[in-house]
């Protein structure tokens, strides 16, 4: 656990770069325990990148990431996944299982733990969906045979289903229309509340980060160029703030066209 | 531009190429005999690839036999020598044909659909949220794949071989007016079983090729739905070709005196 006034997650230093392309410059973060901390910033500018490092799903090039002070970049096999198993993903495209149905989905990081058998994995699976307002009949369809909403909500309870105490949340209402998001933003407050859990997002939808952040930080250029309370948003102070949740087109943002 | 450098960088592509390949399989074969295992995941693939390539490994294999007998006979009949039809058959069909071209259809069949399976859980994310649900997926995913087409695809042959010849015998009995008790007569005196052994030994080193190139090329797939189109041609090419030079290394090492 985290010690006092030491945060749940600290990222200093980021750095990594896809050949020619520097997509982090020295990315410094931190994530309170307990705390949810929304990353906004433009396409491509390295939020997914971010939380994929701290999944170690990508290696950076250099930098520090502690969690509960422990360093976890360049953790390998078992330590890894001992690390992992505190953690929860919620994925931007659900990233459900296409071969499995919807309950194996939910219970596979509980079997994969070796938290449950697969048969006493099944109740756990039904009550989380339950949680997330889905039926048990729900439980025995494919990923396919969901909506793109009832997706997100299966992909939201296989992140929580292990009760994790870190969630992450990749653009958790892209490609929802705007009722749908705002449920599954309601679902995501309640189910970090309920566990209790330290919540990292990436979002560009403003409407989803002012109702899920305690606290936002704007990603550009590979670096965190402006963080504070979500009440302190609109006056910021930031030019990049400004432009970016006031949707300009004019300002000191200027977008890729290539990734 | 210097067309020595361009010939060096090639090469020096290639080699980095292999040396990716032979570590993707190391690290695969590693995670075979290591725990944890995934047993029901396992037997998925030995069905998937066993039972459902039995009709195309079947009906490959049976034509092969027939046409065989009918070309043996014709090619024989000019110097008088029509009784080696069966043994001809027998041979060719448990030291190469069987294996080989059971090789070829589950290449086919199930190394494009594994690539096209893993690239497109690549490109959905998928993998990544394997490993986020303490699993590995080169254990989970990769691993039984491996070993299933390692097992599966002699048990194939087995069957290819046995239809095979029996392909050769209906067309003998038939078509080429041959007695059966001869016919199967030749074909026992023929057949010993260091042929059926060495189309089992190729089998094997066939389906454990179709399953590693399909895991690879669709493991490593990127660029969406194209990337995973070319990530299933790619895997059915590159094992395409392993199963021709290994065929020839694996005769050679069988039957070169």
């Amino acid at each position: 656990m985290s010690g006092p006034g030491e945060p749940k997650i600290r990222i200093r230093g980021l750095h990594k770069a896809f050949g020619e392309k520097e997509v982090l410059r020295g990315v410094d973060l931190d994530v309170g325990a307990g705390e949810s901390v929304v990353v906004i910033g433009g396409s491509g500018t390295g939020k997914s990148v971010t939380v994929k490092c701290a999944l170690g799903i990508v290696e950076p090039d250099s930098g520090s990431i502690l969690i509960d002070g422990a360093e976890s970049v360049g953790l390998k096999g078992a330590a890894r996944e001992a690390v992992n198993a505190r953690m929860g993903m919620l994925f931007q495209g659900g990233a459900l299982f296409d071969s499995l149905p919807v309950w194996e989905n939910v219970a596979f990081g509980l079997v994969a733990a070796g938290q449950r058998t697969r048969r006493d994995a099944k109740p756990v699976a039904l009550e989380t969906l339950a949680q997330v307002g889905l039926g048990p009949e729900v439980g025995g369809l494919m990923p396919a045979e969901l909506s793109g909403g009832m997706q997100k909500r299966v992909a939201l309870a296989r992140a929580i289903a292990a009760r994790p105490d870190i969630i992450f949340f990749d653009e958790p209402t892209t490609g929802l229309d705007p009722i749908m998001a705002d449920v599954i933003n309601d679902l995501i407050v309640e189910c970090v509340r309920e566990l209790g859990a330290t919540a990292l997002s990436i979002t560009h939808d403003m409407a989803s980060a002012r109702k899920i952040a305690d606290r936002i930080a704007m990603l550009h250029d590979g670096r965190i160029v402006w963080s504070g309370p979500v009440s302190e948003i609109d006056e910021s102070g930031n030019d990049f703030v400004d432009q970016f949740i006031n949707g300009r087109a004019t300002g000191p943002i200027r977008m890729a066209v290539r990734r | 531009m210097n067309p020595l450098a361009a010939i060096g960088r090639a090469f020096l592509a290639l080699l980095e190429a292999i040396g990716r390949l032979v570590l993707f399989a190391l690290s695969a074969v590693t995670h075979i005999v290591r725990p944890p295992f995934y047993p029901r995941v396992l037997l998925r693939q030995m069905v998937d690839i066993g039972y459902y390539s039995l009709p195309v490994v079947a009906l490959t294999t049976l034509f092969s036999g027939m046409v065989l007998a009918l070309q043996s006979h014709t090619g024989f009949a000019r110097f008088s020598a029509e009784g080696a039809v069966a043994g001809v058959v027998s041979l060719a069909i448990t030291r190469e044909l069987a294996p080989v071209l059971a090789g070829l259809m589950v290449a086919g069949r199930v190394g494009a659909s594994m690539a096209a399976e893993l690239g497109t859980m690549r490109v959905t994310e998928q993998i990544d949220a394997l490993s986020t649900l303490s699993t590995d997926p080169m254990k989970y995913l990769v691993a039984p794949r491996i070993l299933a087409g390692f097992a599966m695809l002699p048990l194939l042959v087995l069957v290819g071989d046995v239809i095979g010849i029996f392909g050769g015998y209906i067309v003998g009995i038939y078509k080429l007016d041959f007695a059966p008790a001869v016919y199967i007569d030749q074909t026992w005196r023929f057949v010993e079983v260091q042929d059926v052994v060495s189309g089992l030994v190729k089998a094997a080193v066939f389906g454990f090729l179709v399953s590693l190139m399909g895991c690879y090329h669709g493991y490593r797939s990127e660029g969406g739905a194209q990337g995973v189109g070319r990530a299933a041609t790619n895997a059915v090419v590159s094992s395409a070709i392993l199963i021709l030079v290994f065929n020839y290394i694996i005769t050679e090492l069988f039957f070169a005196k």
